[in-house]
Protein backbone atom coordinates (compact mmCIF):
# COMPACT_ATOMS: atom_id res chain seq x y z
CA UNK A 1 0.00 0.00 0.00
CA UNK A 2 1.22 3.50 -0.80
CA UNK A 3 1.27 6.27 1.80
CA UNK A 4 -2.08 7.63 0.68
CA UNK A 5 -3.78 4.24 0.95
CA UNK A 6 -2.38 3.94 4.47
CA UNK A 7 -3.80 7.33 5.39
CA UNK A 8 -7.24 6.64 3.85
CA UNK A 9 -10.10 7.44 6.20
CA UNK A 10 -11.81 4.05 5.89
CA UNK A 11 -10.14 0.82 7.07
CA UNK A 12 -7.75 -0.65 5.94
CA UNK A 13 -6.46 2.94 5.94
CA UNK A 14 -5.64 4.50 9.33
CA UNK A 15 -6.69 8.10 8.66
CA UNK A 16 -9.93 7.66 10.63
CA UNK A 17 -7.99 6.50 13.69
CA UNK A 18 -5.69 9.50 13.47
CA UNK A 19 -8.65 11.88 13.23
CA UNK A 20 -10.34 10.22 16.22
CA UNK A 21 -7.08 10.67 18.11
CA UNK A 22 -6.98 14.32 17.04
CA UNK A 23 -10.54 14.81 18.31
CA UNK A 24 -9.52 13.37 21.69
CA UNK A 25 -6.39 15.53 21.80
CA UNK A 26 -8.29 18.72 20.99
CA UNK A 27 -11.00 17.87 23.50
CA UNK A 28 -8.44 17.38 26.28
CA UNK A 29 -6.48 20.47 25.25
CA UNK A 30 -9.66 22.58 25.36
CA UNK A 31 -10.70 21.19 28.73
CA UNK A 32 -7.23 21.56 30.24
CA UNK A 33 -6.80 25.08 28.89
CA UNK A 34 -10.20 26.11 30.26
CA UNK A 35 -9.54 24.56 33.66
CA UNK A 36 -6.08 26.16 33.62
CA UNK A 37 -7.63 29.58 32.96
CA UNK A 38 -10.02 29.17 35.91
CA UNK A 39 -7.22 28.05 38.25
CA UNK A 40 -4.93 30.72 36.83
CA UNK A 41 -7.41 33.56 37.36
CA UNK A 42 -8.07 32.47 40.92
CA UNK A 43 -4.35 31.93 41.48
CA UNK A 44 -3.37 35.31 40.07
CA UNK A 45 -5.90 37.12 42.27
CA UNK A 46 -4.79 35.03 45.24
CA UNK A 47 -1.14 35.86 44.65
CA UNK A 48 -1.83 39.58 44.21
CA UNK A 49 -4.52 40.27 46.78
CA UNK A 50 -4.58 37.17 49.02
CA UNK A 51 -3.35 36.86 52.57
CA UNK A 52 0.17 35.75 53.48
CA UNK A 53 -0.68 32.06 53.72
CA UNK A 54 -2.59 32.01 50.42
CA UNK A 55 0.35 33.67 48.71
CA UNK A 56 2.91 31.25 50.13
CA UNK A 57 0.81 28.22 49.23
CA UNK A 58 0.25 29.50 45.69
CA UNK A 59 3.99 30.17 45.43
CA UNK A 60 4.64 26.55 46.41
CA UNK A 61 2.09 25.31 43.86
CA UNK A 62 3.53 27.27 40.93
CA UNK A 63 7.13 26.46 41.89
CA UNK A 64 6.59 22.72 42.27
CA UNK A 65 4.47 22.32 39.15
CA UNK A 66 6.94 24.28 37.06
CA UNK A 67 9.94 22.30 38.34
CA UNK A 68 8.65 18.73 38.07
CA UNK A 69 8.25 17.11 34.62
CA UNK A 70 4.64 16.95 33.39
CA UNK A 71 5.00 13.23 32.82
CA UNK A 72 5.61 12.59 36.52
CA UNK A 73 2.87 14.99 37.61
CA UNK A 74 0.49 13.19 35.27
CA UNK A 75 1.35 9.83 36.82
CA UNK A 76 1.21 11.07 40.44
CA UNK A 77 -2.02 13.02 39.96
CA UNK A 78 -3.63 10.26 37.91
CA UNK A 79 -3.01 7.60 40.56
CA UNK A 80 -3.72 9.92 43.47
CA UNK A 81 -6.98 11.25 42.00
CA UNK A 82 -8.16 7.75 41.08
CA UNK A 83 -7.33 6.51 44.59
CA UNK A 84 -9.07 9.42 46.28
CA UNK A 85 -12.22 9.12 44.20
CA UNK A 86 -12.34 5.38 44.73
CA UNK A 87 -11.87 5.71 48.48
CA UNK A 88 -14.69 8.22 48.61
CA UNK A 89 -16.94 6.00 46.53
CA UNK A 90 -16.06 2.94 48.63
CA UNK A 91 -16.70 4.86 51.84
CA UNK A 92 -20.14 5.73 50.55
CA UNK A 93 -20.75 2.08 49.88
CA UNK A 94 -20.26 2.07 46.11
CA UNK A 95 -18.21 -0.07 43.75
CA UNK A 96 -14.69 0.71 42.52
CA UNK A 97 -14.87 2.82 39.39
CA UNK A 98 -12.48 3.48 36.53
CA UNK A 99 -12.00 7.19 35.83
CA UNK A 100 -12.29 8.00 32.15
CA UNK A 101 -9.04 8.90 30.42
CA UNK A 102 -10.44 12.15 29.05
CA UNK A 103 -11.51 13.44 32.47
CA UNK A 104 -8.25 12.42 34.12
CA UNK A 105 -6.26 14.00 31.29
CA UNK A 106 -8.20 17.26 31.56
CA UNK A 107 -7.84 17.37 35.34
CA UNK A 108 -4.11 16.67 35.34
CA UNK A 109 -3.11 18.93 32.45
CA UNK A 110 -5.47 21.58 33.83
CA UNK A 111 -3.59 21.65 37.14
CA UNK A 112 -0.29 21.98 35.23
CA UNK A 113 -1.69 24.71 32.98
CA UNK A 114 -3.11 26.48 36.01
CA UNK A 115 0.38 27.03 37.43
CA UNK A 116 1.66 28.66 34.26
CA UNK A 117 -1.59 30.59 33.74
CA UNK A 118 -1.29 31.99 37.29
CA UNK A 119 2.03 33.60 36.38
CA UNK A 120 0.85 34.85 32.97
CA UNK A 121 -2.31 36.43 34.38
CA UNK A 122 -0.52 37.86 37.42
CA UNK A 123 1.90 39.64 35.09
CA UNK A 124 -0.95 40.88 32.92
CA UNK A 125 -2.94 42.22 35.89
CA UNK A 126 0.18 44.05 37.12
CA UNK A 127 0.51 45.66 33.68
CA UNK A 128 -2.90 47.34 34.00
CA UNK A 129 -2.33 51.01 34.97
CA UNK A 130 -3.11 51.11 38.71
CA UNK A 131 -4.96 54.40 38.30
CA UNK A 132 -7.78 52.63 36.45
CA UNK A 133 -8.32 50.18 39.30
CA UNK A 134 -8.03 52.90 41.93
CA UNK A 135 -10.54 55.04 40.05
CA UNK A 136 -13.02 52.16 39.94
CA UNK A 137 -12.54 51.61 43.69
CA UNK A 138 -12.98 55.30 44.35
CA UNK A 139 -16.28 55.16 42.46
CA UNK A 140 -17.39 52.45 44.89
CA UNK A 141 -17.37 49.56 42.43
CA UNK A 142 -17.70 46.18 44.19
CA UNK A 143 -14.64 43.88 43.73
CA UNK A 144 -16.26 41.30 41.43
CA UNK A 145 -17.72 43.97 39.16
CA UNK A 146 -14.36 45.75 39.18
CA UNK A 147 -12.63 42.57 38.04
CA UNK A 148 -15.21 41.87 35.37
CA UNK A 149 -15.61 45.39 33.99
CA UNK A 150 -12.14 46.93 34.49
CA UNK A 151 -9.25 44.58 35.32
CA UNK A 152 -10.03 41.60 33.10
CA UNK A 153 -10.79 43.55 29.89
CA UNK A 154 -7.84 45.86 30.41
CA UNK A 155 -5.35 43.06 31.06
CA UNK A 156 -6.57 40.81 28.22
CA UNK A 157 -4.29 42.41 25.64
CA UNK A 158 -1.25 41.80 27.85
CA UNK A 159 -2.30 38.26 28.68
CA UNK A 160 -3.14 36.97 25.19
CA UNK A 161 0.44 36.31 23.96
CA UNK A 162 1.25 34.30 27.10
CA UNK A 163 -2.08 32.48 26.93
CA UNK A 164 -1.49 31.67 23.26
CA UNK A 165 1.79 30.03 24.26
CA UNK A 166 -0.04 28.10 26.98
CA UNK A 167 -2.63 26.86 24.50
CA UNK A 168 0.14 25.62 22.20
CA UNK A 169 1.78 23.88 25.17
CA UNK A 170 -1.60 22.34 26.05
CA UNK A 171 -2.06 20.89 22.56
CA UNK A 172 1.46 19.44 22.62
CA UNK A 173 1.24 18.19 26.21
CA UNK A 174 -1.73 16.01 25.30
CA UNK A 175 0.87 13.84 23.55
CA UNK A 176 2.23 12.96 27.02
CA UNK A 177 -0.98 11.09 27.77
CA UNK A 178 0.18 8.59 25.16
CA UNK A 179 2.72 7.39 27.73
CA UNK A 180 -0.08 6.41 30.12
CA UNK A 181 -1.81 4.63 27.24
CA UNK A 182 -4.54 7.12 26.42
CA UNK A 183 -5.70 7.06 22.79
CA UNK A 184 -4.91 10.56 21.66
CA UNK A 185 -3.25 11.48 18.39
CA UNK A 186 0.31 10.43 19.19
CA UNK A 187 -0.73 7.07 20.63
CA UNK A 188 -3.02 6.33 17.66
CA UNK A 189 -0.13 7.24 15.39
CA UNK A 190 2.22 4.86 17.15
CA UNK A 191 -0.31 2.05 16.93
CA UNK A 192 -0.91 2.68 13.24
CA UNK A 193 2.82 2.91 12.57
CA UNK A 194 3.56 -0.21 14.59
CA UNK A 195 0.89 -2.23 12.82
CA UNK A 196 1.94 -1.21 9.30
CA UNK A 197 5.69 -0.60 9.88
CA UNK A 198 5.26 2.65 7.90
CA UNK A 199 6.84 4.76 10.64
CA UNK A 200 7.81 7.77 8.53
CA UNK A 201 4.41 8.03 6.84
CA UNK A 202 2.42 8.09 10.05
CA UNK A 203 4.73 10.17 12.23
CA UNK A 204 5.12 12.75 9.48
CA UNK A 205 1.34 12.79 8.97
CA UNK A 206 0.75 13.31 12.69
CA UNK A 207 3.44 15.99 12.73
CA UNK A 208 1.64 17.76 9.89
CA UNK A 209 -1.65 17.59 11.80
CA UNK A 210 -0.07 19.09 14.94
CA UNK A 211 1.62 21.74 12.83
CA UNK A 212 -1.66 22.76 11.16
CA UNK A 213 -3.30 22.90 14.59
CA UNK A 214 -0.47 25.16 15.82
CA UNK A 215 -0.53 27.47 12.80
CA UNK A 216 -4.32 27.81 12.84
CA UNK A 217 -4.28 28.54 16.58
CA UNK A 218 -1.52 31.13 16.19
CA UNK A 219 -3.55 32.90 13.53
CA UNK A 220 -6.64 32.72 15.72
CA UNK A 221 -4.82 34.13 18.73
CA UNK A 222 -3.40 36.97 16.63
CA UNK A 223 -6.99 37.88 15.70
CA UNK A 224 -8.10 37.64 19.35
CA UNK A 225 -5.20 39.85 20.43
CA UNK A 226 -6.10 42.46 17.83
CA UNK A 227 -9.67 42.35 19.17
CA UNK A 228 -8.58 42.55 22.81
CA UNK A 229 -6.38 45.55 22.08
CA UNK A 230 -9.04 47.33 20.00
CA UNK A 231 -9.46 50.13 22.55
CA UNK A 232 -5.76 50.84 22.98
CA UNK A 233 -4.08 53.72 21.22
CA UNK A 234 -2.00 52.59 18.23
CA UNK A 235 1.72 52.56 18.87
CA UNK A 236 3.75 53.94 16.03
CA UNK A 237 6.78 51.72 15.97
CA UNK B 1 13.27 35.83 50.50
CA UNK B 2 12.74 38.43 53.18
CA UNK B 3 10.93 37.42 56.36
CA UNK B 4 11.53 33.70 56.21
CA UNK B 5 11.07 33.61 60.00
CA UNK B 6 7.57 35.08 59.99
CA UNK B 7 5.18 33.06 62.19
CA UNK B 8 2.92 31.79 59.37
CA UNK B 9 5.97 30.59 57.43
CA UNK B 10 7.21 28.69 60.49
CA UNK B 11 3.81 27.01 60.78
CA UNK B 12 3.84 26.14 57.06
CA UNK B 13 7.38 24.82 57.35
CA UNK B 14 6.34 22.72 60.34
CA UNK B 15 3.41 21.29 58.37
CA UNK B 16 5.74 20.59 55.45
CA UNK B 17 8.27 18.89 57.73
CA UNK B 18 5.43 16.87 59.22
CA UNK B 19 4.38 15.74 55.75
CA UNK B 20 7.94 14.73 54.88
CA UNK B 21 8.30 12.78 58.15
CA UNK B 22 4.91 11.11 57.55
CA UNK B 23 6.07 10.11 54.05
CA UNK B 24 9.39 8.84 55.42
CA UNK B 25 7.74 6.75 58.15
CA UNK B 26 4.56 5.40 56.63
CA UNK B 27 5.62 4.82 53.02
CA UNK B 28 7.91 2.07 51.83
CA UNK B 29 11.53 3.12 51.28
CA UNK B 30 13.40 -0.12 51.98
CA UNK B 31 14.08 -0.58 48.25
CA UNK B 32 16.39 2.43 48.07
CA UNK B 33 19.67 0.67 49.06
CA UNK B 34 18.95 -2.14 46.60
CA UNK B 35 18.46 0.28 43.68
CA UNK B 36 20.89 3.00 44.76
CA UNK B 37 23.50 2.15 42.14
CA UNK B 38 21.01 2.12 39.29
CA UNK B 39 19.45 5.35 40.47
CA UNK B 40 22.82 7.11 40.62
CA UNK B 41 23.54 5.90 37.10
CA UNK B 42 20.10 7.06 35.98
CA UNK B 43 20.60 10.54 37.42
CA UNK B 44 24.02 10.70 35.79
CA UNK B 45 22.54 9.73 32.42
CA UNK B 46 19.79 12.34 32.76
CA UNK B 47 22.39 14.98 33.55
CA UNK B 48 24.63 14.23 30.61
CA UNK B 49 21.71 13.98 28.20
CA UNK B 50 20.66 17.41 29.44
CA UNK B 51 24.14 18.98 29.30
CA UNK B 52 25.04 17.56 25.89
CA UNK B 53 21.66 18.38 24.31
CA UNK B 54 21.81 21.94 25.66
CA UNK B 55 25.37 22.36 24.34
CA UNK B 56 24.61 20.92 20.89
CA UNK B 57 21.25 22.69 20.74
CA UNK B 58 22.79 26.06 21.62
CA UNK B 59 25.53 25.57 19.00
CA UNK B 60 22.80 25.06 16.41
CA UNK B 61 20.57 27.80 17.81
CA UNK B 62 23.13 30.58 17.33
CA UNK B 63 23.36 30.20 13.52
CA UNK B 64 19.58 29.60 13.38
CA UNK B 65 18.93 32.84 15.25
CA UNK B 66 21.54 34.77 13.29
CA UNK B 67 20.13 33.56 9.97
CA UNK B 68 16.67 34.75 10.97
CA UNK B 69 17.81 38.06 12.43
CA UNK B 70 20.32 39.17 9.82
CA UNK B 71 20.65 36.52 7.13
CA UNK B 72 19.58 36.66 3.49
CA UNK B 73 16.13 35.26 2.77
CA UNK B 74 17.46 31.93 1.48
CA UNK B 75 19.01 31.31 4.91
CA UNK B 76 16.28 32.98 6.98
CA UNK B 77 13.38 31.06 5.41
CA UNK B 78 14.68 27.52 6.11
CA UNK B 79 15.77 28.54 9.62
CA UNK B 80 12.31 29.91 10.30
CA UNK B 81 10.67 26.81 8.88
CA UNK B 82 12.84 24.58 11.09
CA UNK B 83 11.96 26.54 14.23
CA UNK B 84 8.24 26.53 13.36
CA UNK B 85 8.16 22.79 12.74
CA UNK B 86 10.08 21.95 15.92
CA UNK B 87 7.97 24.28 18.03
CA UNK B 88 4.73 23.20 16.40
CA UNK B 89 4.95 19.44 17.01
CA UNK B 90 5.18 17.51 20.29
CA UNK B 91 8.67 16.43 21.32
CA UNK B 92 7.40 12.91 22.00
CA UNK B 93 6.37 12.63 18.35
CA UNK B 94 9.79 13.90 17.22
CA UNK B 95 11.56 11.36 19.42
CA UNK B 96 9.44 8.51 18.09
CA UNK B 97 9.83 9.70 14.49
CA UNK B 98 13.62 9.69 14.79
CA UNK B 99 13.91 6.47 16.76
CA UNK B 100 11.35 4.30 15.00
CA UNK B 101 11.70 6.00 11.61
CA UNK B 102 15.49 6.17 11.30
CA UNK B 103 15.82 3.05 13.43
CA UNK B 104 13.95 1.00 10.83
CA UNK B 105 15.48 2.84 7.87
CA UNK B 106 19.17 2.37 8.75
CA UNK B 107 19.25 -1.46 8.95
CA UNK B 108 17.99 -1.61 5.36
CA UNK B 109 21.34 -0.27 4.12
CA UNK B 110 24.15 -2.83 4.41
CA UNK B 111 26.88 -0.17 4.28
CA UNK B 112 25.46 1.47 7.42
CA UNK B 113 25.26 -1.87 9.17
CA UNK B 114 28.84 -2.67 8.22
CA UNK B 115 30.21 0.72 9.21
CA UNK B 116 32.09 1.37 12.44
CA UNK B 117 29.26 3.60 13.65
CA UNK B 118 26.72 0.77 13.67
CA UNK B 119 27.33 -0.36 17.28
CA UNK B 120 26.45 3.20 18.31
CA UNK B 121 23.54 3.66 15.90
CA UNK B 122 22.02 0.41 17.11
CA UNK B 123 21.48 1.88 20.55
CA UNK B 124 18.71 4.24 21.57
CA UNK B 125 20.65 7.13 23.10
CA UNK B 126 21.93 8.72 19.86
CA UNK B 127 18.34 9.20 18.71
CA UNK B 128 17.33 10.55 22.13
CA UNK B 129 20.24 12.99 22.11
CA UNK B 130 19.52 14.05 18.52
CA UNK B 131 15.83 14.65 19.21
CA UNK B 132 16.50 16.60 22.41
CA UNK B 133 19.22 18.70 20.73
CA UNK B 134 17.07 19.55 17.71
CA UNK B 135 14.19 20.49 19.99
CA UNK B 136 16.38 22.80 22.08
CA UNK B 137 17.84 24.28 18.89
CA UNK B 138 14.35 25.00 17.55
CA UNK B 139 13.13 26.80 20.67
CA UNK B 140 16.41 28.64 21.29
CA UNK B 141 16.77 29.59 17.63
CA UNK B 142 13.65 31.64 18.09
CA UNK B 143 14.96 33.12 21.36
CA UNK B 144 18.31 34.00 19.76
CA UNK B 145 16.57 35.67 16.82
CA UNK B 146 15.03 38.14 19.24
CA UNK B 147 18.30 38.40 21.14
CA UNK B 148 20.37 39.31 18.08
CA UNK B 149 17.77 41.86 17.03
CA UNK B 150 17.70 43.45 20.48
CA UNK B 151 21.37 44.46 20.48
CA UNK B 152 21.41 48.22 19.79
CA UNK B 153 22.57 48.81 16.19
CA UNK B 154 24.86 51.60 17.38
CA UNK B 155 27.10 48.99 19.03
CA UNK B 156 27.57 47.17 15.74
CA UNK B 157 27.96 50.38 13.75
CA UNK B 158 30.61 51.65 16.16
CA UNK B 159 32.55 48.40 15.85
CA UNK B 160 32.31 48.51 12.06
CA UNK B 161 33.46 52.15 12.07
CA UNK B 162 36.50 51.09 14.11
CA UNK B 163 37.29 48.52 11.43
CA UNK B 164 36.64 45.46 13.60
CA UNK B 165 36.65 42.36 11.38
CA UNK B 166 33.25 40.74 10.94
CA UNK B 167 33.95 37.57 12.87
CA UNK B 168 35.59 39.43 15.75
CA UNK B 169 32.61 41.79 15.82
CA UNK B 170 30.29 38.81 16.13
CA UNK B 171 32.38 37.01 18.73
CA UNK B 172 33.31 39.98 20.92
CA UNK B 173 30.34 42.33 20.61
CA UNK B 174 27.21 40.92 19.03
CA UNK B 175 27.04 37.43 20.54
CA UNK B 176 27.94 38.29 24.16
CA UNK B 177 25.42 41.11 24.35
CA UNK B 178 22.72 39.02 22.70
CA UNK B 179 23.24 36.04 25.00
CA UNK B 180 23.38 38.20 28.07
CA UNK B 181 20.03 39.78 27.27
CA UNK B 182 18.26 36.43 27.06
CA UNK B 183 20.03 34.59 29.90
CA UNK B 184 16.89 34.58 32.09
CA UNK B 185 14.86 33.15 29.17
CA UNK B 186 17.53 30.56 28.46
CA UNK B 187 17.48 29.55 32.12
CA UNK B 188 13.74 28.94 31.96
CA UNK B 189 14.09 27.06 28.69
CA UNK B 190 16.81 24.86 30.16
CA UNK B 191 14.50 23.91 33.03
CA UNK B 192 11.88 23.03 30.40
CA UNK B 193 14.49 20.94 28.58
CA UNK B 194 15.25 19.10 31.82
CA UNK B 195 11.52 18.45 32.22
CA UNK B 196 11.51 16.94 28.72
CA UNK B 197 14.28 14.40 29.38
CA UNK B 198 12.03 11.67 30.89
CA UNK B 199 10.37 11.33 27.47
CA UNK B 200 13.42 9.47 26.18
CA UNK B 201 12.53 6.64 28.56
CA UNK B 202 9.83 5.70 26.02
CA UNK B 203 12.57 4.68 23.58
CA UNK B 204 14.37 2.50 26.15
CA UNK B 205 17.02 4.97 27.32
CA UNK B 206 17.52 4.05 30.98
CA UNK B 207 17.69 7.40 32.77
CA UNK B 208 16.32 8.19 36.23
CA UNK B 209 12.67 8.13 35.16
CA UNK B 210 13.07 4.66 33.65
CA UNK B 211 14.85 3.41 36.79
CA UNK B 212 11.89 4.61 38.84
CA UNK B 213 9.51 2.89 36.44
CA UNK B 214 11.48 -0.33 36.88
CA UNK B 215 11.14 -0.05 40.65
CA UNK B 216 7.40 0.46 40.24
CA UNK B 217 7.07 -2.56 37.97
CA UNK B 218 9.22 -4.88 40.05
CA UNK B 219 7.92 -4.00 43.52
CA UNK B 220 4.36 -3.06 42.54
CA UNK B 221 4.49 0.20 44.49
CA UNK B 222 2.98 3.36 43.04
CA UNK B 223 3.80 6.54 44.86
CA UNK B 224 7.21 6.20 46.48
CA UNK B 225 9.38 6.13 43.34
CA UNK B 226 7.31 8.92 41.78
CA UNK B 227 7.74 11.13 44.86
CA UNK B 228 11.46 10.46 44.88
CA UNK B 229 11.58 11.31 41.17
CA UNK B 230 9.76 14.57 41.79
CA UNK B 231 12.32 15.42 44.47
CA UNK B 232 15.23 14.58 42.16
CA UNK B 233 13.88 16.74 39.35
CA UNK B 234 13.16 19.62 41.72
CA UNK B 235 16.74 19.45 42.92
CA UNK B 236 17.99 19.46 39.32
CA UNK B 237 15.75 22.44 38.52
CA UNK B 238 17.17 24.24 41.56
CA UNK B 239 20.73 23.61 40.37
CA UNK B 240 19.92 24.92 36.87
CA UNK B 241 18.34 28.06 38.33
CA UNK B 242 21.43 28.62 40.52
CA UNK B 243 23.83 28.14 37.59
CA UNK B 244 21.96 30.65 35.47
CA UNK B 245 21.74 33.12 38.35
CA UNK B 246 25.50 32.84 38.71
CA UNK B 247 25.95 33.39 34.96
CA UNK B 248 23.69 36.45 35.07
CA UNK B 249 25.55 37.94 38.00
CA UNK B 250 28.94 37.48 36.35
CA UNK B 251 28.20 40.44 34.10
CA UNK B 252 27.43 43.62 36.01
CA UNK B 253 24.46 45.42 34.54
CA UNK B 254 22.56 48.58 35.08
CA UNK B 255 19.16 48.04 36.61
CA UNK B 256 16.41 50.60 36.79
Amino acid sequence: MGPFDLLALEPPGWGGNLLRGLANSVQIAFGAFGLGLLIGTAGAYGKLYGGKITRDLLGLYTTIVRAVPELILILILYFAVTDLVNQMVLAMGGERIQISGVLAGIAVLGVVQGAYATEVLRGAILAVPPGQIEAARAMGMPPVKLAWRITLPAMLGFAIPGLANLWLIATKDTALLAVVGFNELTQETRQAAGATKAFFTFFLAAGAIYLVLTLVSSWGFARIEAWARRGEPRRSR
Amino acid sequence: MRGIWEPHRLVLAAIGAGLVIWCAVSLRWDWIPQYAGEMAQGVWRTIWLLVLSVAIGMTLAIPLGLAQAAGPWWLAAPARAFCTVVRGTPLLLQIWLLYYGLGTLFPQYPWIRNSDLWPILRQAWPYALLALSLSYAGYEGEVMRGAFKSVPPGQLEAARAMGVPRFTLFRRIWLPQAVQRVLPTLGGETVLQMKATPLVATITVVEIYEVASQVRRELLITYEPLLLLAAVYMALAGVIVLIFRWLENRVPQKRA
